[in-house]
């Protein structure tokens, strides 16, 4: 089954003991060797799909295959295939990170003497190596969210699925973390990222797919999701002060005065930024520099999950 | 998953249980040592110097099978239960191991392992400790090893359903204490099923508990009140029903899975 897919989710439905229906009917696929973002409000069945496909989670109806292998009909395979770095932190505080990395090699059958080695290489490469033999409680909250990573790494998996990685992680990490798991994707490694930080999903992920109570409302590449948006919001910042004649000589982009020497203009399809800055300029309002304002991802999400 | 790799998967689980119990022995070990010193005392030194001699032995010979059967019970039993609760219980530990490949027979021969690994130890403990109160005569050691560590399956398996069920603290209290604890008291460890009336008698016959202490006292004294290959058939059966229990709970992930 398709084995240049790293995953293939058909018809994934799953409707919980109490009567909630998680997922209704869900397909997905993940090229190999791509960076997929699964987006979603809360509660849309991000999870539900990740647990699934790691055997967290018993599926009510569908078809998943990792790399080719069912998780029905041969599910030590398909899990061999996968690491995952769950929403919560889920190892013993009692522990240490060494202990805890080369426990998770074992349940992969990865003998002590492989498994050593490799635990430091991913705690070196996640800068947890000098915590090493210290207690995981005692690990500062991105440390343990970077010694999940490093456990979901170590017997080398070809998917990692992240469940909310940066969820609660300072600015700085979150970039550190990023391009960490560039450097994975670079290696060959197929990532699944689900996050509530969009930025990062832009950033990062080559396809999306955005799910919204139980069904993918849309997915593609990043340029075609984002695509959706028909318009782009670009920043500009003038030398002089905006006067309402400026304004009102821009009316046709929408134009949003952000303070006195900034304003928010939209560019439809078809239409250029050029209009806009001949328009002020000949208001004697020159344009020093523009942007792009970044979150367009959030814009066409919040479009979609509201309109679905 | 072929076999190398799950002989280090099974390696894994059982290490990892092995190392927490040896860690924190004063609350593994030493109760059962203690409790047991204080029924040598109690039961053996003072009653049993009026009770006088049951089938040939003095009483304190009598009851040192049957504390060592207690101690190997209970410790396998709570062992697991309590391991596999809290790790589903607590962050999910559990997960550590659910999304792996390892395959579901092997995570019940390892969790179960780690419970009769606790459960011989502190059985070897309570044996230790009775030869300063009585020097007891090994009659049969096969048999007494054999169901020594038929004992500590059972009940470590008996935990695992326990464990795998339980969806709260009480969950693991209950059944220990409202079951176990009376299936072990009225199994025989302090007395001959010979002394009871019949329709005790009758009933101690459906309690597992009489078969496992039967055939320990067996090995020890050259004693017993069934036949002993009766009593390795019920348990062998026994067994035979909890790896199933287990294998289609953890296989279809009841009580694990959403």
């Amino acid at each position: 089954m398709e084995p240049h897919h790293a995953l293939v989710i058909e018809d994934l439905q799953k409707t919980y003991t109490n009567g909630t229906i998680a997922l209704k009917g869900v397909s997905l696929r993940v090229a190999a060797g791509d960076f997929h973002a699964l987006l979603g409000p809360n509660g849309a069945g991000k999870t539900t799909i990740i647990g699934v496909v790691t055997g967290l989670v018993n599926k009510t109806g569908g078809t998943v295959h990792v790399f080719g292998h069912n998780i029905d009909t041969h599910p030590e395979n398909a899990k061999a295939q996968i690491g995952l770095v769950g929403q919560e932190v889920n190892f013993n505080p009692f522990e240490n990170p060494i202990d805890i990395v080369m426990n998770q090699a074992g349940y992969y059958g990865i003998p002590r003497r492989i498994a050593r080695p490799r635990a430091e290489e991913v705690l070196t490469a996640l800068g947890l190596f000098e915590k090493r033999n210290q207690r995981a409680m005692t690990l500062s909250g991105g440390m343990k969210r970077r010694l999940m990573i490093a456990r979901a790494l170590v017997h080398e998996p070809r998917l990692l699925i992240l469940d909310e990685p940066t969820a609660g992680v300072d600015v700085e990490l979150r970039r550190s973390m990023w391009e960490y798991l560039q450097t994975l994707t670079k290696r060959g490694i197929t990532i699944l990222l689900t996050t509530h930080y969009l930025e990062e999903a832009e950033q990062l992920c080559k396809h999306v797919a955005i799910i919204n109570k139980g069904e993918i409302i849309t997915q593609g590449t990043m340029r075609d999701v984002l695509g959706e948006l028909k318009v782009e919001v670009v920043i500009l910042d003038v030398v002089k002060p905006l006067t309402e004649a400026a304004l009102s000589a821009i009316s046709a982009y929408k134009p949003r005065r952000i303070d006195d020497t900034t304003v928010e203009v939209e560019i439809g399809e078809g239409r250029g930024i050029t209009g806009v800055i001949k328009a002020l300029d000949e208001h004697g309002i020159p344009v020093q520099t523009t942007r792009n304002k970044s979150g367009r991802l959030e814009e066409v999400f919040v479009r979609l999950t509201k309109s679905s | 998953m072929d076999i190398s790799h799950m002989w280090v998967s099974f390696y894994t689980i059982v290490r990892k249980d092995v190392v927490r119990v040896v860690r924190i022995w004063p609350q593994t070990f030493l109760p059962s040592v203690v409790t047991s010193v204080l029924y040598f005392l109690v039961f053996g030194s003072i009653i049993g110097s009026r009770v006088g001699q049951i089938s040939g032995f003095d009483y304190m010979q009598f009851i040192v099978p049957g504390l060592v059967m207690l101690a190997v019970v209970t410790n396998a039993f709570s062992n697991v239960a309590t391991t596999f609760f809290t790790s589903k219980f607590f962050s999910r530990i559990i997960d550590e191991i659910l999304v792996s490949p390892t395959p579901p027979l092997v995570m019940i021969a390892g969790f179960v392992a780690g419970g009769m690994v606790r459960g011989l130890g502190v059985g070897i403990l309570v044996l230790l400790v009775s030869l300063f109160f009585a020097l007891p005569t090994i009659a049969h050691p096969f048999v007494v090893i054999f169901f020594l560590i038929l004992s500590s399956l059972i009940f470590s398996l008996a935990g695992l359903v326990n464990g795998v069920y339980a969806k709260n603290f009480d969950g693991i209290t209950i059944v220990p204490t409202f079951v176990l604890t009376p299936l072990v008291y009225l199994g025989g460890v302090f007395y001959s099923v010979s002394a009871l009336p019949s329709w005790w008698a009758t009933l101690t016959y459906f309690n597992p508990i009489f078969y496992l202490i039967n055939g320990f006292r067996y090995g020890f004294l050259g004693i017993a009140d069934v036949s002993i290959a009766v009593s390795a058939a019920v348990l062998t059966v026994l067994a035979l029903g909890l790896i199933g229990i287990n294998w289609y709970l953890i296989r279809t992930g009841l009580g694990l899975r959403q």
